[in-house]
């Protein structure tokens, strides 16, 4: 949710006002970020994308170089070679598109690579289905990647571009992808505010600029690149001996991460006057609630709305949006959720013969405390199933009643589905 | 006393050999294509340095050094996952002197489009400080007969400026000898084995190269490393030309293909003396043209050899020379001799 505005740097009246949709919105922060290489391949919802910045191309409003690419595996491949020679580089994709770049996606983390990738949210196959899930990101979820979700068209915006920021930090150096919900967000129009093409240059740096590293055969740091300057080898065989320790650098890395996006978060603010939260988590009348209802993606929205409702019931329900999923804000989120008597766990996906993804994350989260939450599954809205308001409200009153009567029957439920 | 320097790069007595791949922001030039083999011994270094792990008697990195005289400048290399890849760069060392970078199996030439598109998008927005950087791939038949074919092809298409070299041992030596799509028919692999029903892999090689010359690409050529002159010219051709060149070379396996660690390029002439791997190259503006000694077969028929020298020297075709296996050396035979005479009529270079 975007909360009220100090004195941005940009004023809104600075600001252009477009109306676009949540493809658009990533074309417009891609376009505006400097990007030198964009490689991408069609696939439904995420295709406007990189339509629309084929015009961008086609119009010569840009430098960058379009890669049309056969396949969404090239288009990470691609991007891969073109980050590893210092350029800034871009791509999208979903669902099945997402899994087929599955294996590159370790790489483009492991090589400390930061790409930026903005996923449509799509079901995955089979059966076929265009429309929107979390089963595409939750795929990614082990393979090193920062992992954003957005919940509206000006999200997707901000969270483009402060992507860049956040993947360029060298206490970072990793990819982000960027969840916008196929469809809800993707294909739906929304009034937004974009910055001047020169305010987020200035916000980014300018074009990317390659961090330095000691490499013993070098008397001086040497940019982190492909660079005929000082030749350095790219995706060596790394086995027993020093595999282990490579994977604790993204350990790390991982953790520097919640400082990086809370600082990215508060620049976005003081240059435009938008903030989510802070960056990781968007909380919404949980200081005193008895049921607090976590969900990822543009299903926030709903669900705030009946927060809202039941507050003004009298009813002492609050929400938390969790924005980042990857790093999960174990600590964070926990110390919000520890209060509460019940909470409803939202997952727009399921680990099959298990849990929904983000449960399983905030079950670790609370299980250290002595006093903590009872905890419900709900699994939603698979394949594009809408959550209506009413869905949602019958929802918060079961998790009520589960409070009245101090104990949970069932912790996996499935909302909207027929019997 | 032979020329001693190189333009701008001078080899100096007792420096490490990978400074000599060192380019400095703003240099400037080309380097020479050496043929003269004292020349070459005095004045280039290999852009893979010795020290890598391959094993004694393979022809891959005879191959990259070769490959490598023939660089014209800033280079730099993409690798397919394979024996070259695991064998030059174990952590922490690497025996690339040149910018190197090994992505996964199937997306050599993917990765190459994003690197060649990273110095384009550099140099539209003047922050390449070199006039050009030359993108070299090196990659074995698993990585581009099969698993790498779309990501090759998809290169080829959008016409990314970059030369692809295979290297072609015609099996998954890197995996323990496992038949591709560039492993010749009847040859022993240990997932073609010879059996009492089987001889061996029953269908023929993929021809990749002249998969290559239907993409209509500005340049494609075989080669081997026992006719090294050809080769360095060839690779020096690919790199000059202007968008997606391929060199499909052959790089014989003393593990695989079952012979003395000492024939690797005794085992390569006899694939050309053959005719089974003819060497050519085709350029859309000429067609196909006959080098080297496919060119003098051509000119003088009576050298070509029967297709059992080359087999002989090599453990994994052994079956074909019993008695009995009579009729499969037959029809080897006929097929090598019926490709061969397509090439010539399609050659424009050949006697008619």
């Amino acid at each position: 949710m975007t909360e009220a505005v100090k004195t941005p740097h940009i004023p809104l009246e600075k600001q252009k006002l477009l109306t676009v949709n949540g493809d658009e919105a990533v074309a417009w922060a891609a376009k505006q970020s400097l990007v030198d290489v964009v490689a991408a391949y069609p696939i439904t919802p995420q295709t406007i994308i990189v339509e629309k910045f084929s015009e961008f191309v086609a119009n010569g409003e840009v430098h960058t170089e379009f890669v049309p690419v056969e396949s969404e595996h090239s288009a990470m491949s691609a991007c891969v070679g073109a980050a590893a020679a210092g350029a800034r580089a871009f791509t999208a994709t979903a669902a099945n598109g997402l899994a087929l770049m599955w294996e590159i996606l370790y790489i483009a983390a492991s090589l400390r690579l930061p790409i930026v990738l903005a996923v449509a949210n799509r079901a995955l196959s089979a059966p076929i289905n265009i429309h929107c899930d979390h089963s595409d990101a939750m795929g990614m979820r082990d393979a090193g990647w920062i992992q954003l979700f957005v919940e509206n068209v000006q999200e997707a915006y901000d969270t483009t571009i402060q992507a860049f920021k956040i993947a360029e930090d060298e206490r970072v150096l990793l990819p982000v992808a960027v969840n916008l919900d196929g469809f809800f967000l993707s294909h739906t129009l929304e009034n937004i505010h974009i910055l001047p093409d020169e305010a987020v240059h200035e916000f980014l740096g300018g074009y990317r600029k390659v961090p330095k590293v000691k490499v013993d055969y070098f008397d001086e740091e040497v940019p982190l690149m492909l660079n005929p300057a000082r030749p350095l080898s790219f995706g060596p065989l790394d086995l027993y001996d020093y595999y282990f320790e490579h994977k604790m650098h993204q350990v790390e890395a991982m953790k520097r991460v919640p400082e990086v996006v809370r600082e990215v978060n508060e620049k976005w603010y003081e240059l435009t006057g938008r903030k989510y939260g802070d960056g990781i988590l968007v909380p919404y009348e949980v200081e005193d609630a008895d049921i607090i209802v976590t969900v990822l993606g543009s299903t926030g929205g709903t669900v705030r709305h009946i927060v809202k409702k039941l507050r003004r019931e009298g009813k002492k329900v609050g929400m938390v949006r969790i924005k980042m999923f990857r790093p999960f804000p174990h600590k964070e989120l926990a110390e919000i959720l520890k209060n509460a008597k019940v909470v409803g766990v939202m997952d727009r996906a399921i680990s099959f013969g298990s849990y929904g993804p983000s449960f399983l994350d905030i079950n670790t989260a609370l299980y250290d405390y002595k006093k903590k939450p009872l905890l419900v599954n709900y699994i939603y809205g698979l394949g594009g199933r809408d959550a209506p308001p009413e869905l949602l409200e019958k929802m918060f009153n079961e998790l009520l009643s589960d409070a009245e009567k101090g104990y949970v029957e069932n912790k996996l439920r499935f909302l909207g589905v027929r019997e | 006393m032979a020329q001693q320097t190189l333009p701008q790069i001078p080899i100096k007595k007792g420096e490490p050999a990978y400074k000599l791949w060192i380019f400095e922001p703003g240099w400037k030039g080309e380097l020479p294509l050496i043929l003269n083999p004292r020349q070459l011994a005095e004045q280039k270094r290999a852009a893979i340095l010795p020290g890598h792990r391959l094993c004694a008697g393979c022809a891959a990195p005879i191959i990259v050094k070769l490959a490598s005289f023939a660089f014209r400048g800033p280079t730099i290399v993409v690798n397919a996952t394979g024996c070259l890849e695991v064998a030059t760069t174990i952590f922490p060392y690497t025996s690339w002197a040149v910018p190197w970078i090994h992505n996964a199996f199937e997306n050599a030439a993917a990765t190459a489009s994003g690197v060649e598109s990273a110095i384009k998008a550099f140099k539209k927005t003047e922050r390449l400080p070199w006039d050009h950087v030359d993108v070299v791939v090196f990659g074995g038949d698993g990585g581009t007969f099969d698993i790498g074919l779309q990501s090759l092809s998809g290169a080829a298409e959008r016409g990314h400026d970059f030369l692809y070299i295979l290297y072609d041992n015609e099996a998954y030596m890197n995996t323990g000898i496992q038949r591709s799509g560039g492993t010749p028919k009847y040859a022993w692999t240990t997932t073609s084995p010879v059996g009492s029903v089987l001889p061996g892999k029953t269908q023929h090689k993929k021809p990749i190269a002249d998969i290559m010359v239907a993409h209509r690409i500005p340049y494609v050529a075989t080669a081997t490393p026992a006719h090294w002159l050809d080769l360095m010219k060839k690779v020096r051709k690919g790199i000059e030309v202007n968008g997606p060149a391929f060199i499909h070379a052959l790089s014989s396996c003393d593990r695989g293909w079952r012979h003395d660690t000492a024939l690797a390029i005794e085992v390569s002439r006899r694939a050309v003396d053959t005719c089974y791997f003819p060497l050519w190259e085709w350029t859309p503006e000429k067609g196909y043209m006959l080098t080297d000694r496919s060119l003098s077969i051509a000119r003088n028929p009576k050298l070509k050899q029967p297709i059992e020298r080359f087999l002989e020297v090599q453990g994994r075709f052994k079956h074909l020379l019993r008695p009995e296996n009579r009729h499969l050396l037959k029809d080897l035979q006929e097929w090598v001799d019926k490709v061969w005479e397509d090439l010539l009529n399609r050659a424009v270079n050949a006697p008619r």
